[in-house]
């Protein structure tokens, strides 16, 4: 989990926050069960109008299933903090189009046993950083990883890498902060990453 | 001008005088010897003040950059412009490989991301990316400026260099380019390096989008050598697409059979088309110049650009 005062911190700024915790990663290790979800509410304080958990947040059908009772106190939110995994963050994000903000810094996701369509969104890089990117992860999205994009390699919006099939990370992000009349977090210039935080980290242990 | 810093390079100070500045390139390949290198640097020297030395372009696994701005400058006395990728060099390799140019004399480093390594000739290799190219300039601009690495360690000695990004005015969209060169040049870069061009009208839109970063720009061409260069650069390089109409003319100078009749058809097709442009964007746009990639097609220089000097 991040520490509460980045948390506090990204959420300064918006008056009404949904928090969404994880029924299933996220609860077995701790950082967005039911129990770290009131305890979070409790932190924020009045301008938390919702909170919800759902069984799966990275599926996008649990979201579907487990959020339509929470609607109206989402479609009021200023902002969804989600207290899962990269992945729970950015489905949120997708299915509800709202401003999402990780409540933890990712550092491995777990596998999950199904044949079906994955999309690989979460590289468990340790700086989460989805609440200035619109809620899509250039780590894992642009095949440079770069922070501080879009490279002269997209092409109408698609990337060099891949034969130009899959969108440029850095014009989604563009495209969705733009949307979102953010775009001066999209101008900030964003320094190198400090990999020290994940090197040789093999044993997670909560 | 934009980053607050001396000009160092010759190719700086024209700028700074207000001079319009015309630049080359050189491409050392899959080389162990440098002759060719030199060879084309020697043509270029009477009409640029300065020359890019390519690194890996296309993510081809070449000679590096470095020894041949080096031997460029040394044995020709033409100025180079050090082209350096992230794509293959962490943080610590690049504060290297800078020190050493500093020792070797280098005034000019163009800071670059590098095509992605499965668009070139070692596919399975590791892209690096420790630090994108806005970093890089961050890392330079502590080098230069502040005279410590990336982490703050000092460097002993001084390091007098200016630094080059790159741009591309051809991007759709357009805004997210822009505004990524403005947080670069923000963060330290002297001048703007585009992209090759054919599009007058985009040149021209872009250069007066970037007005407002007060950065020099030098505008990109590359003369088509033949209608195979052509070809592959309108298929192959990400982002350039030639004109339907140029590539056209291309074509019908290669039916000629004699290769001599060939060559005149070829070099009057981009005298034709590149003498107007280069004179409409010197008459008509701020531009602080012209960076023309003639890669071993130095003799369109004399028509294109005599005038010029």
């Amino acid at each position: 989990m991040k520490p509460i005062e980045e948390v506090q911190a990204m959420t300064e700024t918006y008056e009404k926050i949904f928090i969404v915790g994880c029924g299933s990663c996220s609860t077995s290790c701790q950082t967005g069960g039911e129990e770290q979800v009131s305890e979070m509410a409790e932190k924020l304080g009045d301008k938390v109008v919702g909170t919800a958990m759902v069984e799966e947040p990275c599926d996008l059908r649990l979201d579907r299933r487990d959020l339509k009772a929470h609607k109206a106190e989402i479609g009021e939110a200023d902002a969804i903090l989600v207290m899962s995994c990269g992945v729970g963050v950015q489905t949120l994000g997708d299915y509800t189009g709202k401003i999402v903000l990780p409540a933890s810094d990712t550092l491995f996701i777990g596998q999950t046993e199904r044949i079906g369509k994955f999309y690989d969104r979460c590289l468990a890089c340790g700086e989460c950083i989805l609440d200035e990117t619109g809620g899509i992860c250039p780590i894992t999205r642009c095949a440079k990883a770069l922070l501080n994009g879009p490279c002269g390699g997209q092409v109408d919006g698609k990337c060099e890498v891949g034969e130009y099939t899959y969108d440029c990370a850095w014009i989604t992000i563009y495209d969705r902060l733009k949307e979102q009349d953010r775009l001066d977090l999209f101008m900030k210039f964003r320094p190198p990453r400090d990999y020290s935080k994940k090197t040789l980290t093999i044993e997670h242990i909560f | 001008m934009a980053s607050n810093r001396p000009a160092y390079s010759n190719l700086m100070k024209e700028i700074e005088k207000g001079n319009f500045v015309l630049t080359g390139e050189l491409e050392p390949e899959k080389i162990t010897d440098l002759e060719e290198v030199l060879v084309s640097a020697r043509a270029m020297k009477p009409y640029v003040v300065a020359a890019n030395v390519t690194d890996n372009p296309l993510a081809m696994a070449y000679m590096s950059s470095l020894i041949p701005s080096y031997v460029v400058q040394r044995d020709v006395g033409l100025e180079t412009v050090y082209q350096v990728v992230v794509r293959d060099r962490n943080r610590l390799a690049l504060t290297s490989d800078l020190l050493a140019a500093s020792y070797l004399g280098i005034k000019n480093v163009l800071a670059i991301s590098g095509d992605h390594t499965v668009l070139g000739d070692n596919k399975g290799g590791r892209a690096v990316y420790d630090l994108d190219s806005a970093q890089f300039v961050y890392l330079l601009k502590k080098m230069i400026d502040e005279g410590v690495d990336l982490a703050g360690n000092e460097i002993h000695g001084k390091i007098e260099m200016n630094v080059g990004i790159a741009a591309n005015p051809n991007a759709n969209p357009l805004d997210p380019e822009i505004l990524k060169i403005g947080r670069k040049v923000k963060i330290g870069a002297d001048f703007i390096q585009t992209q090759t061009m054919f599009d007058i009208d985009l040149t021209k839109e872009f250069l007066k989008e970037t007005e407002r970063f007060n950065c020099p720009t030098l505008v990109g061409i590359f003369p088509l050598k033949s209608f195979g260069i052509a070809d592959f650069f309108d298929k192959y390089i990400p982002g350039v697409s030639v004109p339907k109409d140029l590539l056209a003319s291309m074509k019908k100078c290669k039916e000629e059979s004699d290769k001599e009749k060939r060559k005149v058809l070829y070099d009057e097709v981009n005298i034709e088309f590149f003498s107007p442009f280069i004179k409409e964007i010197r008459k008509t746009t701020k531009a602080a110049g012209i960076h023309v990639m003639a890669v071993l097609y130095e003799r369109i220089l004399d028509p294109l650009l005599s005038e010029m000097i």
